[in-house]
């Protein structure tokens, strides 16, 4: 019997008429795929390794390659797609647990393209962005319910702790170790040439990062990798990791493999020992449990940084968020299904966890109905995918959004959703030098910072035409907000009007 | 310089801990939270029975206490010793990379869960009398040590020890071994392994002023990970 799934993905077209044979392609591909034949004296392609990462497409001087999906031609059924077909034959052929990386590529239903923004017309005139003041500045942390006053009447300042954003979008998650170390460096520098932040991921803190630490969230997992006393303090905020949309239920595991060197000193465990984070915090079973923790981070931290604690968005989020913000934390981030990870069981990436938006509103409304919004800040990822899915999630009730795919496009990766292979020919998912010397982390941070400048003149743009000069005006203004082509059942739960109403 | 529990509010104790600058005596300690969490010099004796999450990111010095501690003793501690003359709840010694841990008497569920082990670090957690379930559950490095004072005649450790472990040792003193699942592996202590233990297990009866010749007659059992059968799922691309 041969091997069933052995169609290659892609075709690799070479234009004869454009290729000089200069072998480019040859050393920018680690996967392989391109080799020079003596025999025919022409380039050849071995298209079983493409994964179609662009990387040999971007640097063929001569415009000469072209990169095509090699759909095999099944007969047509609109139940069985050749993805799922081929699905089968892979693991007949393996036994093996499909495994996947990046967000859900299905094609369900994103209901950030289902809603539409308001602009003002003659009444509450519109604002000009560039000619007017426009306030993208944002606080994160617990906002007091009352103003306290002492004996002498004087406001008696009772803010806790909390994180200051000069534009509401942060980095996500992502570890040293899961990408590469210049990746980091990237999202580090450009986090702090735009005042907000990036977050170490759960793979510790490199040691030259310590001086982004004004701008850096360090997580805690349940492996607690990296994590000691001065790590805790090094960053602005702590950020407890309970879950992510990618894998709601399911815990990390960086292979021996990739334990090596800097990463296997930044976490703090021996090379080629598995790190393994398991779903659950073995010590974390109730609220009260999550509020142990909290309370002994900020013990260990002299009540100095404002904690975090990052979940999936799950059926029950809005029950779940009403315990977390009851737990002391100061604010929420909740993971979407679409969020990204560097590798997850294909059938809990697809099928585990809800939608950001329809969390987000659903979280935002219970908060808001029990009086507690004003104990935590929420921040929303996965999938954030332009200005305009950020105003959206802040009018939908998010006070800052983070992004981890978008941030990673920006830094050359192609979605080919090939992490877990480890070797990314961009520079990104991979810890082999040869590759990760191919980003420049001056040049990653400068289009990351050109990309949030971007955003954030886009999100004063359409705040302008709502009448809104400060984001926190936006922020759970579903006023703002019309759905189209939803029912009354979405209508209700993202607690917005129908487009027309 | 004393302190006594009674006179501060119940969530003051830690604070005031951790803004002492010399030793500190703590007299009536009944379930404070978070004491000497983060503490990275000097000594700490508590009388009474300290709350959880004592000796959390402990960076070094050292705890002394003189009763039963609760939950989440030394949560991922980095270094500094902690002693408790008494009992221990569960968790103990989660995620813990360095230092080391001594109960005189029985720990609860899941200690020394988490435990690895780094470069110079090696943490270590001697319990005295017995272990609850799941004792060093994905333990990737260190050593826990299980004496089995008082319990010569039955188990030492409950349901799932070593479930997950893939590092580190497992230093069990029992007549009653316990079935481990084929990941793992499970010997008699030979002389090597027990050249070891010595020193862990001099420092416990120095510790508690137990006669060291008392642990004798009784064999001590090796659970270390099975490097040829490890925990692996396999995977397919897609």
């Amino acid at each position: 019997m041969p091997r069933l799934n052995d169609y290659p993905a892609y075709q690799v077209l070479r234009d004869p008429a454009k290729c000089t044979n200069c072998r480019a392609c040859e050393v920018q591909c680690a996967n392989g795929v391109h080799r020079f034949s003596e025999k025919t004296g022409a380039m050849v392609a071995d298209e079983d390794k493409c994964v179609n990462c662009h990387r040999c497409v971007a640097f063929c001087p001569t415009r000469a390659l072209r990169i095509e999906r090699n759909e095999p031609a099944f007969r047509s059924n609109a139940n069985w797609s050749s993805d799922q077909i081929l699905n089968i034959y892979r693991q007949a052929d393996t036994g093996g647990v499909l495994l996947s990386s990046m967000g859900n590529p299905g094609g369900g239903k994103v209901y950030f393209d289902h809603i539409l923004l308001n602009a003002s017309q003659v009444t509450n005139p519109s604002i000009d962005p560039l000619r007017e003041p426009m306030e993208t500045r944002t606080h994160l942390g617990k906002k007091p319910n009352r103003i306290e006053r002492d004996e002498n009447g004087d406001i008696r300042p009772n803010l806790t702790p909390g994180l200051t954003l000069s534009t509401p979008i942060l980095f996500s998650a992502m570890s040293y170790g899961s990408i590469s170390l210049n990746a980091h460096k990237a999202l580090a520098e450009a986090a702090q040439a735009l005042g907000t932040y990036y977050n170490t991921g759960e793979g510790g803190l490199h040691k030259d990062f310590y001086e982004y630490g004004e701008h850096t969230i360090v997580q805690v997992a349940s492996g607690r990798f990296g994590v000691h006393k001065g790590y805790l303090n090094a960053g602005a905020a702590i950020e407890i990791k309970m879950g992510q949309g990618a894998k709601p239920g399911i815990g990390g595991h960086l292979p021996g493999s990739k334990i090596v060197g800097d990463v296997s000193r930044t976490r703090m465990i021996p090379e080629g020992s598995d790190a393994i984070s398991p779903a659950p915090h073995h010590d974390i079973y109730s609220i009260e449990d999550l509020r142990q923790l909290i309370d002994s981070l900020k013990s260990a931290t002299g009540g100095k940084k404002p904690i975090l604690v990052k979940i999936a968005a799950v059926h029950n989020i809005a029950a779940i968020a009403s315990g977390i913000a009851r737990s002391g934390a100061d604010i929420i981030t909740i993971d979407g299904y679409r969020g990204g990870t560097g590798a997850a069981p294909t059938c809990i990436r697809d099928n585990v966890g809800i939608p950001i938006e329809l969390a987000l509103a659903a979280v935002d409304t219970r908060l808001r109905e029990e009086g507690i919004r004003g104990e935590v800040s929420l921040i929303a990822s996965g999938s954030i995918r332009s200005s305009a899915d950020v105003v959206k999630a802040i009018a939908l009730g998010a006070d800052a959004v983070s992004i981890g795919t978008a941030a990673l496009l920006a830094l050359g990766c192609h979605l080919c959703r090939s992490c877990q292979t480890g070797n990314c020919n961009w520079g990104i998912a991979t810890q082999r030098p040869e590759l990760t010397k191919r980003l420049d982390p001056a040049a990653g941070a400068q289009r990351l910072i050109h990309l949030i400048t971007a955003w954030t003149h886009e999100i004063k743009e359409m705040m302008g035409g709502m009448g809104i000069n400060s984001i926190e005006a936006l922020c759970g203004n579903r006023l703002m907000l019309r759905g189209l082509g939803l029912n009354e059942t979405e209508l209700s739960v993202l607690g917005i009007k129908h487009a027309g109403q | 310089m004393l302190l006594d529990a009674n006179t501060l509010p119940f969530d003051r104790l830690g604070q005031a801990l951790n803004e002492a600058k010399e030793d500190v005596i703590v007299k009536n300690c009944c379930g404070q939270r978070y004491l000497a969490d983060g503490l990275s010099s000097g000594h700490v004796q508590i009388y009474g029975t300290p709350g959880n999450a004592l000796g959390a990111y402990l960076d070094g010095g050292e705890v002394t206490v003189f009763g039963n501690v609760q939950e989440a003793v030394g949560d991922t501690m980095n270094a500094g010793r902690i002693v408790v003359h008494g009992i221990a709840g569960d968790a103990l010694g989660y995620a813990m990379r360095g230092g080391s841990i001594f109960v005189r008497d029985s720990a609860g569920y899941r200690a020394g869960i988490h435990m690895k082990a780094y470069a110079d670090k090696q943490p270590l957690i001697v319990i005295g009398g017995r272990a609850g379930s799941f004792l060093g559950e994905y333990q990737a490095g260190g050593v826990i040590l299980v004496l089995g004072r008082g319990f010569e005649g039955g188990p030492v450790v409950n349901h799932f020890c070593g479930v997950g472990m893939h590092g580190g040792a497992i230093y069990l003193r029992t007549n009653c071994p316990p079935v481990v699942g084929d990941q793992l592996l499970l010997r008699q202590a030979e002389a090597t392994d027990m050249r070891l233990i010595e020193r862990p297990v001099a420092d416990y009866c120095a510790l508690f002023d137990v006669a060291c010749e008392s642990l004798a007659g009784v064999p001590f059992w090796v659970i270390t990970p099975n490097t040829a059968n490890p925990y692996k799922q396999l995977y397919t691309f897609c």
